[in-house]
């Protein structure tokens, strides 16, 4: 799950970071008053999206007075912002963020962490190229991104935040604040599980303060059940509709581009599934792994999420019954199909325990049911089946 | 003899008593492998299928002389039911649990690579030793004694590997399922090591996915270390970049960690691979037969 900048930067202030002022604004009429709240010169009005590169895409303005903060502010709530990061459509963009002007500063710095797989241990990386893409600089000049492995058993020290510091080039009281700064950070992110936490960019002001102008926080799905107060900061608006449904569900769904609807169990031959069906000369038209009940109500679920795509001209099941009997998945599927009125083809490959009592009775409902033999089979007769629509 | 259990292992269950232990242990029991009990905080005991319930590990281990134990508790409990398992004495702790925090596999790892015992998981099927043992979810009858070692960090992927080698009348020695999680206990390192080193074990089946770059570190470990024929295959191709695919590992981030990379890497280490999850018992099939070890 992700988080907005607005939600990020006042968790992280709650861990002592200096983050940059803003106000939150859901119309013209709020963002006008938020720049007057701010009494300063200029401020940046900006949008609040789950994407990155915003500026680029132009939903972060600098304003000059009440009046121009209202009219960005309206120009952007309402509309969906695109950027590099976001599909054709964009994100919606419900508020924006008026924030105090920042600029000009000394230097862009850099502060990000997240869980790394490799060495497993979380990893917090600084570097002074801030306010660029930090993918940009970790290809062109990766010695520009200093690292600090954590100790997990003994968690963030004082002198790592400090080396950290230092190859930042910062002196004086910034080495203090920047120790707290760090600290703090770590502290906010084992104590809310978040995968990955990005601070772009950290501003050292010409007054020699540090300030906090973006904030990016992704959480571990995995652990909401323990942080009801953040999962309460879901903005379902910026996630796919579908997914969203899914999830509701328990089922995991992703949308894709093709017209060949999925449902599967299990993600790996979930995935498998989907690539089977490229290599056939098809189009997946989603990832659905239905878990290991493949149950009627669970069938039924998944039918309607893959349906409500309508670009899917055909569905392939591709159930693994391991334990649970192909039989009693054939009468789900069945009964699911009649339930929700499925028009279009589907081809279903059942394994595993009476693989064949299921797919005879998937042959014997007069239903639109084609039964296959094994993933060749069933990829080659989906994609058939769209191919002749 | 197959790598980390056989008919000899004495197994535990935890979360014994709950829905989840109760129906995969009758299943683990019916097919002969020696569970010798389980433990349930507060239901110490008790019977539970015939076998004894316990309230702490340590209690059932020392009562039990048991090797390994299998966690089906629900997630939240999944840390402090491995670290109990780690300090009860157990060799092997098989995690099938879904949805373990990743922060707290951080500190888990740790412990138990610390305390030299093996996990294997979380978010896994388990392990299987064909006609000799049992400890996870999955399907005992597809599976087929033989010589071939299967690691995935997919469940119903590995079905698939097992029962496309069966029908071509190859078996298997042991089938490892390290789960889809991105901090798992045992990578697919350990466990190719673990089947270089088994004489019973003549050739490797490696299936991964995408996410994160251990099926890369693989590869490069095989070219090395591995002397036995090798078959990878990689999920996860038309995957779209950062959206998570169902596992919690199973996602393309910042560039890194897709199924072209790793499949390059497999390339690069000669390592027989197949793109389509149809063909993973054939391509083992073929490569055996290429190098005259079967007919």
């Amino acid at each position: 799950m992700n988080l907005h900048e607005y939600q990020a930067k006042e968790l992280l202030a709650k861990y002592g970071l200096p983050v940059q002022r803003g106000i939150l604004a859901n119309s013209a009429e709020e963002a006008a008053a938020a720049y007057d709240q701010l009494g300063g010169k200029f401020a940046v009005v900006k949008a609040q999206v789950h994407a990155g590169g915003r500026g680029k895409a132009g939903g972060v303005k600098v304003v000059k007075s009440r009046e121009e903060a209202a009219e960005v502010a309206k120009s952007l709530i309402g509309t969906n912002l695109v950027t590099y990061q976001t599909d054709a459509a964009g994100q919606p963009v419900h508020s924006v963020l008026v924030c105090e002007d920042m600029y000009p500063v000394q230097r862009e710095l850099y502060l990000g962490a997240v869980v790394d797989r490799g060495s497993q241990r979380i990893v917090f990386m600084v570097s002074t190229e801030g306010g660029v893409e930090i993918e940009k600089v970790a290809e062109e000049t990766p010695e520009k991104i200093i690292k600090v492995e954590v100790n997990p058993l003994v968690g963030m020290q004082p002198f790592q935040a400090r080396d950290a510091a230092f190859a930042l080039g910062l002196t004086g009281d910034q080495l203090k604040t920047f120790e707290k700064l760090m600290l703090g950070a770590y502290k906010a992110f084992v104590e809310n599980d978040f995968a990955l936490f990005e601070v772009n960019p950290l501003a050292l002001r010409e007054n020699g303060q540090l300030a906090c102008v973006d904030g990016k926080i992704n959480l571990d799905s995995n652990a909401l059940y323990r942080h009801p107060d953040l999962l309460a900061q879901r903005d379902k608006s910026q996630e796919n509709e579908r997914e969203v449904k899914a999830s509701e569900f328990d089922l995991n769904y992703v949308a894709l581009e093709g017209n060949i609807g999925c449902m599967v169990n299990g993600a790996g031959l979930a995935m498998a599934t989907m690539d089977i069906i490229k290599l056939k000369g098809g189009q997946p038209a989603n990832f659905l792994d239905v878990g290991g009940g493949a149950t009627k109500e669970r069938v039924i679920e998944a039918f309607k999420l893959i349906l409500a795509d309508s670009s899917v001209k055909g569905v392939l099941i591709n159930i693994f019954g391991g334990i649970v009997r192909c039989d009693m998945i054939a009468e789900a599927i069945i009964a699911a199909v009649k339930e929700v009125n499925v028009t279009v083809p589907v081809v279903v490959r059942l394994e595993g325990n009476n693989a064949e009592l299921g797919a005879k009775i998937l042959d014997e409902s007069g239903l639109k049911l084609t039964s296959a033999q094994g993933l060749n089979d069933a990829a080659e007769k989906i994609v058939a089946a769209v191919a002749a629509l | 003899m197959s790598v980390l259990v056989n008919k000899d292992t004495k197994v535990l269950v935890q979360g014994f008593t709950g829905k989840n232990g109760t129906f995969h242990a009758e299943q683990a029991l019916k097919v002969g492998t020696k569970v010798v009990g389980g433990v349930t905080p507060g239901k110490g005991g008790a019977e539970h299928l015939g076998l004894p319930v316990f309230n702490t590990m340590k209690d059932a281990v020392r009562q039990t002389q048991a090797d390994a134990s299998v966690i089906y508790v629900p997630a939240a409990f999944a840390k402090d039911s491995i670290l109990e398992a780690i300090d009860s004495g157990v060799k092997l702790i098989v995690c099938i649990t879904e949805g373990v925090p990743t922060i707290d596999m951080l500190y888990v790892k740790k412990a138990v690579d610390e305390a030299g015992i093996r996990l294997i998981g979380p978010n896994c099927p388990g392990v299987i030793t064909p006609g000799e043992c049992k400890i996870g979810i999955m399907p005992w009858h597809i599976h087929n004694p033989g010589r071939i070692g299967i690691v995935s960090r997919s469940g119903t992927l590995t079905y698939e590997a097992v029962a496309q080698t069966t029908a071509l009348g190859l078996g298997q020695s042991t089938c490892i399922g390290i789960g889809g999680d991105p901090i798992p206990g045992t990578s697919h390192i350990d466990a190719l090591k673990l089947f270089q080193d088994d004489p019973d074990t003549d050739a490797i089946v490696m299936i991964g996915e995408i996410g994160g770059t251990a099926e890369e570190e693989a590869a490069e470990f095989a070219r090395s270390y591995v002397k036995k024929p090798v078959v990878g295959y990689i999920a996860g191709v038309t995957a779209p970049k950062g959206k998570r695919m169902g596992h919690a590992g199973a996602i393309i981030s910042g560039g890194k960690g897709t199924a072209e990379e790793k499949f390059k890497a497999f390339e690069k280490a000669g390592i027989a691979y197949t793109r389509s999850p149809a063909e993973i018992g054939k391509t083992m099939f073929e490569l055996l037969k290429s190098k005259g070890m079967i007919k």
